[in-house]
């Protein structure tokens, strides 16, 4: 069967690449640090030696929209175009193309929906930045095929905190019972406090700094049954607009493991929000 | 109330790079195109296949037609939609790094929790 060799839940912040890449005046005064931690972050991964990344992330209204919107959807394609032109507009992002791990995606999908999880499937799925960011910051070489997998974290009505945390259990699940010999890494996406289009945006740190301090806190102890007793919908919309993009730290919480604490964690407490970076070894990998 | 048709027109509006300028230009001549010629389209389908009855609010058109974000925001619109179009049509015209986005949740500085519901 195949290892799950790491997992990993980080925030997607799409002004890494800029502020990492540019020079002179033009580089600002946080990017070292930045950088530093974010390679320090990028050798967790690679320690770890995967072959196959399944990629946890939530479309911004690019190829998903309100006329057809999926709660959790699986690709199931060869190839991913990456980044969309409001992205290269916006962020200055990249655009990438990623390949395919097809016969895992398809594996997920079949013994998911047998999970009880009705997951919705795209054979052509162009992926964003929810993805592509924690590919630039921990594999910019870009050469492990991948498994994008989409929650809806963005157009209510949503699945509640809890469904994302059972995902991530079944995902655990599937990925190790996947008849291989690859070694996979399972990497997701998500937000502490966040404020966007609202009074709250780009202020000095995170919309709310003790949200994201007790949110480390569930993250790194693995303290999913404290985390799910205070983290609901309704409550999701006091730490900042955008803060249900936490529900994919949940959902990889639960990937990771019921009190299982995390073997890495860093944070970076930049303007607008907090970065935060976590590295579970479940089986001791990457040893 | 249709608040899917503003997310309608800001998503479109946004994606298109010809259309950010248009409206950016000429706000009321891009909603009164926008609606008359688009707001009916399904997004896949072809032209023989539209919708029949989606139409703005005169306080919706209104928001639009003037660039008012705070109206919009007011109006529930998904807040990142409108923040990455508004974005993309007036960061330009400012000099500072976020300049504009400081200057957008300046003016939404008085909303106070709970924000209109966004859902659709």
């Amino acid at each position: 069967m195949a290892r799950v060799v790491a997992v990993i839940a980080s925030t997607h912040h799409p002004f890494y690449y800029r502020a990492s890449t540019s020079t002179g005046e033009d580089r600002p005064p946080f990017a070292d640090e930045w950088v530093r931690k974010v390679e320090a972050f990028r050798e967790t991964l690679t320690r770890a030696n995967p072959d196959v990344l399944v990629m946890v992330g939530s479309d911004h209204f690019h190829q998903l929209w309100l006329d057809n919107m999926p709660q959790f959807l699986v690709g199931k394609a060869p190839m991913y175009d990456a980044n969309w032109y409001n992205e290269e507009r916006e962020f200055g992002l990249p655009r990438l193309v990623c390949k395919g791990q097809e016969d895992l995606s398809a594996y997920i999908l079949r013994e998911g929906l047998d999970a009880g999880f009705d997951l919705a499937f795209s054979n052509e799925l162009r992926i964003d930045h929810s993805i592509t960011c924690p590919i630039i910051t921990l594999r910019p070489q870009n050469d492990l095929p991948i498994v994008p997998v989409y929650t809806n974290i963005f157009a209510p009505p949503l699945p509640r905190p809890k469904r994302f945390v059972e995902l991530g259990r079944t995902i655990r699940q599937l990925v190790e019972s996947w008849p291989s010999d690859k070694r996979v890494a399972i990497i997701g996406t998500g937000h502490l406090s966040l404020e966007l289009g609202g009074p709250r945006q780009f202020g000095p740190h995170g919309p709310d700094p003790e949200f994201d301090r007790r949110a480390v806190e569930w993250i790194s102890t693995g303290d999913i049954e404290g985390c799910l007793s205070e983290v609901t919908l309704d409550s999701l919309h006091a730490p900042g607009n955008a803060t249900h993009g936490f529900m994919d730290f949940m959902l990889m919480m639960g990937v990771a493991g019921d009190g299982r604490k995390a073997d890495y964690v860093d944070t970076y407490d930049l303007f607008h929000t907090m970065e935060a970076y976590f590295t579970w070894y479940p089986n001791g990998g990457g040893r | 109330m249709s608040k899917y048709l503003l997310n309608k027109f800001l998503y479109t509006v946004d994606r298109d790079p010809d259309l950010v300028e248009r409206y950016r230009e000429d706000p009321r001549g891009t909603v009164e195109w926008w609606e008359s010629e688009y707001a009916n389209r399904i997004l896949n389908c072809h032209g023989g296949e539209r919708s029949t009855w989606l139409a703005f609010e005169e306080n919706e058109r209104a928001a639009l037609a003037s660039h008012d974000y705070p109206a919009l925001f007011d109006l529930g619109a998904h807040p990142f939609l409108t923040l990455t179009l508004f974005i993309a049509m007036f960061e330009r015209d400012y000099d500072e790094p976020l300049g504009f986005q400081l200057e957008y949740a300046r003016r939404l500085s008085d909303r106070k929790l709970p924000y209109p519901d966004i859902a659709t």
